[in-house]
């Protein structure tokens, strides 16, 4: 299944609100510790980066090793301070690269 | 032994031999691997307590997906901020779990995931600050095996 | 090896038969209201003939991490499953050009309350009908579509969409359908019956040791209605008759076939023992 997000935020903001970003996405983050029926050593496939930036700049990053659990999920903050528009890059190690935006309206 | 065979008896075996079993072929972090990467992130700079917490739970039903926290005190300020976070885990086969990278923009310096562990074992998240500064916490999750191989 | 496997069953075998059931721990008194809006009912008055006074739901056995994930339908990964089955839901497939809105527009209308009432009585097979083979029988009979496998396709995605939309209301059989009493005493029979070399049957913990732990597991009623269900150990949807089939294999008996006629009927029985409860789809279980 193609890694599919979501995104949770708050549609409007008061300027200067710190306000709470929540993503998933949909990603079997197949860890490389694991072997087969055979015994061979199911190749590493993780989301290894994640970026959030708000209007062009980044607000939270994550670097990502196979420890995070499948279906990998972050919650975090942001100040706003104007409206704008948030993108979400996912980076898999097979260098596809999943991206979401979402709106917020600031006042 | 195959997979199969193993979770057999990891589903029949009682908890200490199960784990007996299970635990050998798996190549585990140590505390020592750990330790050396925290000298790593924290160069000259003295690790203290305090100003970061780890949020764990104290005993996760399941290994596979842990949910974990971290929140910093900091102004979040353009002079003054955290600069990054990082989670390792002293039981695993490989200690790094991530990296959160934080900026002034994050207004505050809390964020989540959920996380792998292979077993019961120390979690511990470091806090370099703007300044140099470097904070550690750490938190003991004890992972339960389940009732009927799960 | 072998010898070990055999002795490591015979220590089984006596421990759960005898000492390994212990503590009782009294279900989470905690409310599961989703996203802060929907109040689930968790907690029920038991139908009449129910051997236990009250039904709980799974929910109150779990611990507070994996309650909150359900009580957050963000943070709830079953719901990516949910999504992709409404994507499902809008998709032609088969010969005769249709996706399931073609006919049933939309789901949030046309598929409420489905999911608190199924399986249903179908006159056509003269069996009970789940959700699962109320699609393969509307891809086949009205789309032109082949019928999905077990725990294949868009099968589990597709079920836990339909029974999400029913999200809430409370699970009621229709027992006086066709002959769905009959089933539901076979279903019966089987939620009774000793099997495997651990000689359990159902009962033997969703029903007699339920609140009690095996090993670190707090047991639970084993009722049926977040299914299919987001199962941390396995990281994703788990659908009923899996999880059927998975608890069987833990007695360590010989498991019967997905949708065959043992699992129809416990599935009929087992519905019916959480009448009252709300539709959890997608629970999260540990």
């Amino acid at each position: 299944m193609a890694a599919k997000p979501r995104v949770k935020v708050p549609k409007t903001a008061s300027a200067g609100d710190i306000i709470k970003i929540k993503t998933l996405i949909s990603h079997p983050m197949e860890s490389g510790q694991r072997k087969d029926g055979d015994g061979n050593v199911i190749p590493r496939k993780i989301i290894n980066k994640f970026v959030c930036d708000f209007n062009g700049s980044t607000v939270f990053s994550a670097d990502i090793d196979p420890a995070v659990a499948s279906n990998p999920y972050f919650e975090f903050r942001a100040r706003v301070t104007e409206s704008g528009t948030f993108k979400f890059v996912w980076t898999d190690d097979d260098g596809t690269v999943i991206e979401t935006e979402k709106n917020i309206e600031v006042s | 032994m195959n997979l199969e065979r193993r979770k057999m008896l990891g589903s029949t075996l009682g908890v200490a031999v199960a784990g007996l079993l299970g635990g050998t072929s798996i190549a585990h972090a140590a505390p020592e691997d750990v330790a050396a990467r925290i000298k790593e992130l924290a160069g000259e700079a003295e690790v203290k307590s305090g100003a970061i917490t780890l949020n764990s739970p104290e005993i996760a039903e399941n290994g596979n997906s842990v949910p974990i926290s971290v929140s910093v005190e900091s102004p979040m300020t353009d002079d003054d901020y955290v600069e990054s976070v990082v989670i390792l885990a002293e039981g695993n086969p490989l200690p790094s779990v991530a990296t959160f990278n934080f900026s002034p923009a994050s207004g505050e310096a809390v964020a989540s995931t959920r996380m792998r562990l292979a077993k019961t074992q120390n979690v511990v998240a470091i806090a370099k600050m703007s300044n140099g500064a470097v904070f550690s916490d750490t938190r003991e999750v004890k992972v339960t095996i389940g009732g009927c191989g799960g | 090896m072998r010898k070990l496997l055999f002795t490591g069953s015979l220590i089984a075998a006596a421990i759960v038969s005898q000492a390994s059931f212990t503590a009782f721990a009294a279900p989470a008194d905690d409310k599961l209201v989703i996203d802060e809006e929907l109040e689930m009912i968790t907690r029920a008055k038991s139908v009449e003939g129910h051997p236990l006074p009250e039904v709980i739901s799974g929910w109150h056995f779990r611990t507070p991490e994996t309650r909150a994930i359900e009580s957050d339908s963000f943070q709830n990964p079953g719901m990516l499953g949910v999504e992709q089955g409404e994507e499902i839901w809008n998709t032609v497939e088969g010969t005769e050009g249709k996706s399931c809105a073609s006919c049933h527009d939309d789901a949030s209308v046309s598929m409420k309350g489905v999911g608190a009432a199924y399986p249903k009585w179908d006159a056509d097979s003269g069996k009970p009908i789940n959700i699962e083979l109320r699609i393969n029988k509307c891809r086949v009979e009205n789309m032109g579509a082949e019928a999905y496998k077990f725990d294949k396709g868009g099968q589990k995605p597709l079920t836990a969409f339909i029974k999400h939309q029913s999200l809430g209301m409370p699970v009621a059989l229709d027992l006086a359908a066709g002959d769905m009493q009959k089933w539901w005493e076979q279903g019966k029979e089987t939620y009774y019956r000793r099997t495997g070399q651990l000689n359990l049957s159902c009962a033997s913990c969703h029903e007699k040791n339920q609140g009690k732990y095996i090993r670190a597991d707090h047991l639970s009623q084993g009722n049926v209605n977040g299914f299919p269900t987001y199962r941390l150990k396995q990281n994703k949807l788990i659908s009923l008759h899996n999880r059927f089939r998975g608890c069987i294999r833990d007695t360590r008996a010989e498991f019967p076939a997905a949708f065959s006629d043992t699992l129809m009927g416990l599935e009929v029985y087992t519905t019916w023992r959480g009448t009252g409860l709300s539709v959890e789809t997608p629970g999260v279980r540990q």
